[in-house]
């Protein structure tokens, strides 16, 4: 007999898991299905560990600010370390351009309760210390920004979820879904059949083959980035950094932003963004992204030259065409809800997505909440970029 | 003020030294240029090179190889590996107390990028397995780049002063593992073919096929071979136990960098773990540095390495407790002490047997993992990829050069060169691959075996009674009369008789065993002369000196030199000649020069903190008790445990606490097949940031 679930989410990653979370602390019956052998071992566990309210879009940074302050009450409220530190996010600016762009993201960003102030070369020298001063214009500070440890974050929101009754199934692959006319009557695995109320696509860089699966083709592409981290030294640095300017580099290639910031053990935690994108699943290192990165994060902190690298790795951002999630309902399914095509920022934004979604389903959704459905919908003009991808 | 240096050694000489002003935490100290800090430390006597930024414990050698972090001490300001960083005048030296901050040296860097080179083929290892896999593909002007990250080419034959096992004519039998190690590397820098970096570690293989190699320990440079060959050796196993991560405890690879390569005098009295051949090797490398052996426990009923290995070190007088394991290191900054208990036929400690014994060393000798991490990336990215030596499959270095060949010959093979007359000078591939299998086996029982009734004329007596790859006396005999039974390799060696022994001693001075004797009845039959190798002795024995001789089983007597003589072609290997009464002659095999003196426990032992609290993880300070408990709790993917408790997380990257974790696993009930092995990823050691980020060196 098929086991019937309030929902199935599909993947046990960085919004998998909080779905399952408050949809299970909220009373719905709850079965996450995910292949790899444990929880995060998607994409999730690729995350840097970035947690900001810094965005351009008005649905990112209400889904930043909900998920920071889960994130940061973490520890005081359930008991387990994740490593929260609130540092802060720094976008540095040596160009006019990025400095006025920056200057007029401000103006939304506090518009909507971001904390957040642009600030001259003295303060940035001051929060990034050792930084090249040669042609620095000044920067944004978002002090309630912070960092947490993507692994531990997910290990305690995937034990929060079982405690309040979420089934995890492990090393189980969807291989089908099947409809009847505009409802999903079952998902059908590798090693059983299930069924639900409502079917969640949280399959990170694999969900578009979930959408095919239901005969939707979803604008969503997994693109590669290299990450790496650092042997841990004493505290020095606060924010996270990013630099926005693109680089051309004629032997390892171009990239566009790259951003690193200091852990709570002490460690540096760097990545870049190719120009242009490494487009597919492959989550194997190359040999260009140390050349590539080392170059940049020098000529930005000349200090870091003696910073010795520990390990590299490399993670896949579900993208989209303008840089922002799908979260919502789809027009031609009653039963089947996205929230995919996170742009890398899965993690940073799991825990409100988590929280909406659980909301959706029980229809109690907050204005905020509306908002945020119609900016993410699957139906939006996909052509206003994230500025701050 | 006395360093701990070993001055006389009956096997190396005390080589050329310069030294160097240095300070370490603000004392001026004496050291030796260029000799790796971690050695000059320890000729002061400093064993303990930081405290742990987690839990304040202290921090000293543990791989003496440049794999672990656990050396790291501060040189001039900058973290640095203490094993691999040369010591320079005036280098300000500090301990690593904590987290060290990164310098403030904030000036700009000359930024560049990395060259890209190709090859035909890449060796990453100058072992004896990368250097005959060199000396084949060179003869046939394949350009070879053989990479190595110590300073010298030879891998861990630099530091094995025994005599080899084997073939003479294959090889090297009879010769030292640092003897073997330099004529292999005469042989690959005489091809024209074949480049050699030194001081070059592989930091990570690509999946762009690209190799990135860290040259003369600064350059950072991309190589891509059309063909690779991991010959990267292997890493020494773990145990866990309380105190597992005092300093003074390390293995035996760390040891002998210490006393055979850097000639420190590591120890005063040590304690080995394990009866393999690394454990009975180290040893009786012990004994001849000088340093006592205060015992070797063995977890099973007898003893893995050679027989000949342990009868050895037995007729040294070292007590071998079999059935023992270790419960605990004891010290608060370093080994103070080492307690063992026996253990009963289901593997536990039998309550009462715990018996402590001071030492300041704990040597962990048991077993080998293959450092394979390159190989499996080069599988997993369609590279064309070779593998030989303990990187393919751990064996005897003699095995290593087996392999070493016969991957050569394949890849010569796969770049389909036609090369079938050479074959014959290296030996067709299945002949190597059957004599490689036979380097590879484990040894058998010992058998038991008659002495000679013969009570006339002058014949070797053969003391060896283990069939293993062994035959270097059978091609030294100038008679030609000695013979393995069939002429095979592992079978036992007998006098044949059809001519006479001349008495030259050539089979003596070479049984890697020294398990030869020549017995001498034609002067007196009542007491026939016998001649004995020796070569303990940091002071050569002279005529007329009085010796302790031994049997296997025990003493013999006191008797005195009658002659003392070298030859020439074994200068390190002295032959001993006295009169024994004909009764024992042919029994007669140790010579010892010191009376008995065995080492008795501490009248209590020192009780052991719980088991759960040694350490797994020893970067990340990660305990037993820790990891079961997730265990308990239904993990079985070791990226998740990784995750949660950041065991493996560390600078090494998991090399010494994986195996170790998957023992936990075992030991919990988990099978090997559900358990989820850890990602591996790159870099294989930690490299500083602006080494990625400069172009080739102004010199080139």
């Amino acid at each position: 007999m098929l086991k019937k679930y309030d929902v199935i989410v599909i993947g046990a990653g960085s919004v998998g898991i909080p779905i399952a979370q408050y949809c299970a602390r909220d009373g719905l019956s709850v079965l996450v299905i995910e292949k790899e052998a444990s929880v995060s071992q998607g994409d999730n566990k690729h995350a840097i560990g970035g947690i900001r309210a810094t965005h351009t879009q008005r649905a990112k940074i209400l889904l930043g600010l909900r998920s920071i302050e889960i994130f940061s009450n973490w520890k005081q409220e359930h008991g387990d370390d994740i490593s929260w530190v609130q540092g802060g996010y720094c976008y540095v600016a040596y160009t006019q351009e990025h400095a006025q762009l920056f200057q007029n993201n401000v103006k939304l960003q506090k518009s909507l309760g971001l904390n957040i102030d642009f600030y001259g070369p003295e303060k940035i020298k001051e929060l990034v210390p050792g930084i090249n001063s040669d042609g620095l214009l000044g920067g944004t500070f978002s002090p309630s920004d912070g960092n947490a440890s993507p692994l531990l974050a997910a290990n305690a929101f995937y034990r929060d979820a079982l405690k309040n009754g979420a089934e995890f199934h492990f090393n189980e692959k969807v291989t089908a879904i099947k409809k009847n006319g505009t409802t999903i009557e079952t998902i059908i695995t590798d090693k059983a059949e299930y069924s639900a109320k409502w079917i969640i696509n949280a399959a990170g860089g694999y969900a578009k083959e979930i959408g095919n699966m239901v005969g939707l083709d979803l604008p969503v592409a997994p693109t590669s980035h290299e990450a790496g981290i650092t042997e841990p030294v004493k505290y020095f640095l606060r924010p996270m950094v990013v630099d926005i300017r693109p680089c051309t580099d004629s032997v390892f290639g171009n990239s566009k932003n790259f951003y690193f910031y200091q852990n709570n053990e002490g460690q540096i935690i760097f990545c870049i963004t190719p120009d242009p994108p490494y487009f597919g699943h492959d989550r194997e290192e190359t040999s260009r992204f140390l050349p590539q990165i080392a170059k940049r994060m020098i000529q930005l902190l000349p200090r870091l030259k003696n910073i010795k690298v520990r390990r590299t790795w490399r993670g896949l951002y579900p993208d989209t065409p303008d840089g922002a999630p799908i979260v919502g309902h789809v027009k031609e399914i009653d039963n089947f809800i996205n929230t995919i095509g996170m742009c890398g920022q899965g993690y940073m934004l799991g825990p409100g997505i988590g929280e909406l979604i659980s909301r959706l389903l029980r229809d109690k959704l907050t204005d905020n909440d509306q908002i945020i459905l119609k900016e993410l919908s699957l139906y939006r003009d996909f052509g206003i970029i994230e500025q701050l991808k | 003020m006395t360093l701990k240096e070993i001055k006389s050694h009956p096997i190396l000489k005390y080589p050329s030294r310069k030294s160097v002003n240095f300070t370490f935490n603000g004392q001026e100290l004496i050291g030796y240029e260029d000799m790796v800090i971690s050695s000059v430390l320890f000729l002061h006597g400093i064993k303990t090179f930081g405290h742990h930024p987690k839990d304040n414990s202290p921090q000293g050698i543990f791989c003496a190889n440049g794999q672990c972090a656990q050396c790291t001490v501060l040189v001039d300001g900058k973290p640095m590996k203490a094993c691999m960083t040369p010591l320079k005048e005036n280098m300000k030296i500090e301990s690593c107390e904590g987290l060290p901050s990164l310098p403030a040296d904030d000036s700009a860097l000359h930024i560049g990028d990395p060259s890209i080179i190709s090859t035909q083929v890449l060796i990453i290892g100058a072992g004896p397995a990368g250097l005959s896999a060199a000396k084949i593909l060179g003869s046939q002007n394949i350009q070879v780049l053989l990479i190595d990250d110590k300073d010298r080419t030879g891998g861990k034959l630099v530091l094995q002063t025994h005599k080899f096992f084997g073939s003479q004519k294959d090889v090297y039998a009879g010769k030292r593992g640092i003897e073997i190690g330099k004529i292999l590397g005469e042989e690959v820098r005489s091809l024209e073919s074949v480049k050699i970096w030194l001081n070059t570690t592989a930091l990570a293989v690509f999946r762009d096929g690209l190799i990135g190699v860290l040259k003369d320990n600064k350059e950072y440079i991309l190589i891509k071979p059309e063909r690779l060959l991991v010959a990267t050796g292997a890493r020494e196993k773990m145990l866990i136990f309380p105190g597992d991560t005092l300093p003074g405890v390390y293995g035996a690879g760390a040891f002998q960098t210490l006393v055979n390569r850097d000639m420190v005098k590591a120890s005063e009295r040590i304690f080995i773990v394990g009866g393999g051949n690394v454990g009975l090797i180290a040893g009786y490398h012990a004994i001849q540095a000088g340093i006592e052996v205060v015992g070797l426990i063995e977890a099973l009923p007898s003893c893995g390495g050679y027989h000949v290995h342990e009868t050895k070190l037995r007729r040294l007088g070292v007590p071998i407790y079999t059935r023992h394991t270790i419960v605990s290191a004891n010290g608060k900054e370093q080994v103070e002490s080492i307690t063992i208990a026996q253990l009963d036929e289901n593997w536990n400690i039998i309550p009462g047997t715990e018996k402590t014994f001071e030492c300041d060393t704990v040597l962990i000798a048991v077993g080998l993992n293959p450092v394979d991490e390159f190989y499996q990336k080069a599988l997993q990215y369609n590279i064309p990829v070779w593998v030989a030596g303990d990187a393919q499959e751990i064996a005897e270095a003699s095995a290593a050069i087996f392999t070493g060949r016969i991957e050569a010959i394949k890849i010569l093979k796969d770049m389909k060169l036609d090369i079938a007359d050479d074959f014959d000078k290296y030996g067709k591939l299945e002949e190597l691959e059957k004599k490689a299998q036979i380097m590879k086996a484990r040894p058998p029982k010992p058998i038991e075996r008659d002495i000679p009734e013969k009570m006339e004329g002058i014949f070797p007596v053969f003391h060896c009674n283990q069939e293993i790859p062994c035959n270097p006396c059978t091609t030294v005999c100038p008679q030609e009369q000695i013979e393995t039974e069939n002429q095979e390799i592992t079978t036992l060696p007998y006098f044949k008789g059809e001519k006479n022994c001349t008495g030259c001693g050539r089979c003596v001075a070479v049984c890697p065993g020294l398990a030869i004797t020549l017995v001498d009845f034609r002067k007196d039959p009542q007491m026939p002369k016998v001649t004995l190798p020796y070569e303990i002795a940091t002071e050569k024995l002279s005529k007329g000196e009085i010796v302790t001789i031994l049997d296997n089983s025990g003493v013999l007597g006191q008797f005195e030199v009658k002659r003392a003589r070298f030859i020439p072609e074994f200068p390190h290997t002295q032959l001993i000649t006295v009169e024994l009464p004909k009764d024992i002659a042919k029994q007669a095999i140790g010579v010892r020069t010191w009376k008995d003196h065995k080492v008795e426990p501490l009248e209590t032992y020192i009780k052991a903190p719980l088991p759960d609290t040694a350490i797994v993880c020893r970067c990340e300070r990660v305990t037993a008790g820790e990891i079961r408990e997730w265990i308990r709790k239904g993990i079985t993917d070791m990226n998740q445990l990784k995750a949660i408790t950041r065991a493996g997380m560390g600078a090494c990257g998991g090399k010494t606490c994986t195996s170790l974790i998957e023992r936990l696993f075992r030991e919990e009930g988990i099978e090997n097949e559900k358990i989820v092995k850890n990602t591996k990823r790159p870099l294989f050691v930690e490299v500083p940031l602006g080494y990625f980020a400069q172009g080739k060196s102004k010199e080139e």
